[in-house]
């Protein structure tokens, strides 16, 4: 009973000042919406980049990275190994290099046990001149098992001409970056020759043309068998470079590329080591979104602590007579912080509707289309938690505003007022 | 001694300050139920501080204050104000209504605060009350569109409300012209003929002249209490006054 007369004095001022407390309310409103809308949008360019740039990167990656032994030369031999003389070599140069991972047979056997790995691809990958006339165009020649790189860089969606399969169908196949492929002038169907820095060359048949959205990638890289190149190369079936993982749990892999290093003894990176900018930027880009929500909310809180003082101020011989009457200062500032709250909460549940709305609708906004982006619309990201968040620091603020004019009002010396 | 309603108790206060000022000096003062009280004097003899006093609303003060046999000196805020609430009603010099809400709702806002009755019988009685005070018809307006008189009948009908022990009015008729004056004068009579306790402040010596019994204050301090200084003839006996100092002169 008390509480609803509390209740009912409370809505029937807030309904008398109608225009004030839209106004009021419309600040939460925006404030909640633009935080919705941002987070998603911002979420959805974060995943965006990160897919994106995480598209040519495997989550681990294990190569035979060159270290040389230069505690011994063959300076030594060729002067007969002479107790009597001491060898400086100053720029010690390798005599020979073995690229390729030595048991990879053993290893990719090992990794295949493994639970946490969604996909494994072996590579053999060799820097290749293309032939475009008399001009030799620089590109690197990837031998993969084009099903497992399919699984693990998504080359489905990344297709411009022709299938990965087409790898597996054609003798001498070849898949091309779309760059490269348009600086070799050369579609699907054509013919491109191709020679390694030994001097070895063969000819390929272009089989599709594939675009990451990435020029480094698109402007040098070709995809061939992984037979082809062991055979461009002169070496056995189980010679590889290097092996690409793909993970359930991409934050498993800073773990995992350790474990793996050691085991093995080769070179093992993750992504996060090799992008620290891939983390960085999603940090700034979040950081930034919440400065600016939480200012916008912050300025809404101070919208609504000027209109309950502005209210509260005109509203002291109403307060006095309350008193009078026999209403406490708690009941008072129910009263006024029932107002702020219902200003609160009605603002920030039209905000997230309203923010919804936004982000929906951007969700539908076409995104301007070029060669290399492979994203239809604006990325945005519906995230409950978000709506949640948006929901708890609208009714905060709004609280926040609306405790200091509350109990203000709370203490008004009725006295005062009444003898004018 | 039961049917003292109101008990105050060697009363001081005192404003502090720049300017130390004693605004009440020892009022000691009982109120009988049913009793029609006015306060008089000059302006700032400390009238209306007493009022507000008694009232529960001034708690600054030295001295104790009983009604209805609670000792209300030294209670909280929360229990003066339930205390307000049950068993005192307010009328002031300007109206205080409300004006966000109807003349009824300003009416029934004291009853529902105290809760006792259910919300029909609450708008029940304040019909009734608006009734008696010749407003029905303003029942469901806003408060703001009544004409000064008929507001100050609704702050009226609003202090009736829960039925309180006292009701105690600050210059009840200082804002209105003689015509709603004399209406007020005639409610404040008629409720105390009904038996309530009144305790009026006023310069008005007519209206003071209408109470059962007038206090006069000088300086913070009560100058005398009198009997109404024109009293309706019928209520005396002036008869015997009159002969005894006229046989006198015989010798």
């Amino acid at each position: 009973m008390k509480a609803s007369v509390n209740f009912m004095i409370s809505s029937t001022q807030l309904l008398a000042r109608k225009r004030q407390s839209i106004i009021a309310m419309l600040g939460v409103l925006f404030g909640i919406a633009m935080f919705i809308f941002m987070m998603s949008f911002m979420k959805g360019v974060n995943n965006y980049i990160q897919d994106t740039m995480l598209s040519a990167i495997p989550d681990i990656h294990i190569y035979n990275d060159i270290r040389t032994d230069y505690t011994t030369s063959v300076t030594g031999s060729w002067l007969h190994n002479d107790p009597q003389k001491m060898v400086i070599v100053h720029h010690p140069k390798p005599e020979k290099v073995r690229l390729n991972l030595k048991n990879a047979d053993a290893i990719l056997a090992d990794l295949k046990t493994r639970p946490e790995i969604k996909v494994i691809s072996p590579l053999l990958s060799t820097q290749v001149f293309f032939n475009y006339g008399s001009v030799q165009i620089n590109g690197i020649l990837d031998g993969v098992d084009i099903l497992e790189e399919s699984k693990i860089f998504g080359l489905h969606e990344r297709m411009i001409t022709g299938t990965p399969e087409n790898l597996l169908t054609a003798d001498k196949g070849v898949l091309l970056g779309q760059g490269l492929a348009d600086k070799l002038n050369v579609a699907k169907g054509d013919l491109v020759t191709l020679a390694t820095p030994e001097g070895t060359s063969m000819r390929f048949r272009v089989v599709g043309t594939f675009a990451f959205g990435l020029s480094t990638v698109d402007n040098i890289k070709a995809y061939v068998s992984l037979a082809s190149v062991q055979q461009l190369l002169a070496k056995n079936h189980d010679y590889i470079t290097d092996i690409r993982i793909k993970l359930h749990n991409i934050d498993a892999a800073k773990e995992l590329a350790a474990l793996f290093a050691k085991r093995y003894g080769y070179k093992s990176e993750d992504w996060e080591s090799t992008n620290p900018s891939i983390k960085a930027g999603n940090m700034i880009r979040d950081s930034l979104t919440w400065v600016v929500c939480l200012t916008m909310l912050t300025v809404a809180g101070f919208g609504i602590y000027n209109i309950m003082n502005m209210v509260i101020a005109s509203k002291m011989k109403d307060i006095a007579i309350l008193k009078a009457q026999g209403f406490d200062g708690s009941d008072i500032r129910a009263i006024f912080l029932s107002q702020s709250l219902v200003i609160g909460v009605l603002g920030a549940s039209l905000g997230l509707l309203l923010g919804f709305l936004l982000s929906y609708a951007l969700s539908r906004v076409p995104f301007p289309k070029t060669e290399f982006t492979f994203m239809k619309y604006f990325p945005v990201v519906f995230d409950t938690r978000y709506y949640f968040a948006g929901a708890v620091f609208g009714i905060l603020t709004t609280f926040l505003a609306g405790v200091l004019p509350a109990r203000k009002a709370a203490r008004v010396d009725p006295v005062t007022i009444l003898r004018g | 001694m039961e049917n003292t309603i109101l008990k105050a108790e060697r009363l001081n206060k005192s404003f502090t300050g720049p300017d130390p000022f004693q605004v009440l000096k020892d009022i000691s003062l009982s109120v009988d139920k049913g009793e029609f009280i006015t306060i008089v004097g000059k302006s700032g003899c400390g009238k209306s501080t007493l009022l507000y006093l008694l009232s529960t609303l001034d708690t600054d003060y030295q001295g104790t204050i009983t009604i209805n046999g609670s000792r209300l000196t030294g209670l909280k805020e929360r229990d003066l104000a339930r205390f307000r609430n049950e068993h005192i009603g307010f009328v002031f010099q300007f109206h205080f209504l409300l004006p966000e809400f109807t003349v009824l709702q300003n009416i029934m806002i004291p009853a529902l605060k105290l809760g006792a009755l259910p919300k029909d019988a609450i708008e029940h009685n304040a019909m009734q009350i608006l009734r008696q005070m010749g407003i029905q018809d303003t029942a469901l307006k806003p408060s703001g569109k009544l004409s000064g008189g008929q507001q100050q009948r609704v702050a009226i009908a609003r202090a009736l409300i829960n039925n309180p022990g006292i009701i105690m009015a600050d210059e009840p008729t200082g804002n209105l012209d003689s015509a709603n004056t004399q209406i007020i004068f005639n409610i404040f009579q008629e409720l105390s003929a009904h038996g309530n306790t009144i305790i009026a402040v006023t310069h008005d010596r007519d209206f003071a002249g209408r109470s059962d019994r007038i206090i006069e204050m000088k300086d913070g301090t009560i100058n005398t209490t009198a009997e109404p200084a024109a009293p309706p003839a019928p209520c005396l006996e002036p008869e015997p006054l009159r002969a005894f100092p006229s046989s006198s002169l015989f010798p």
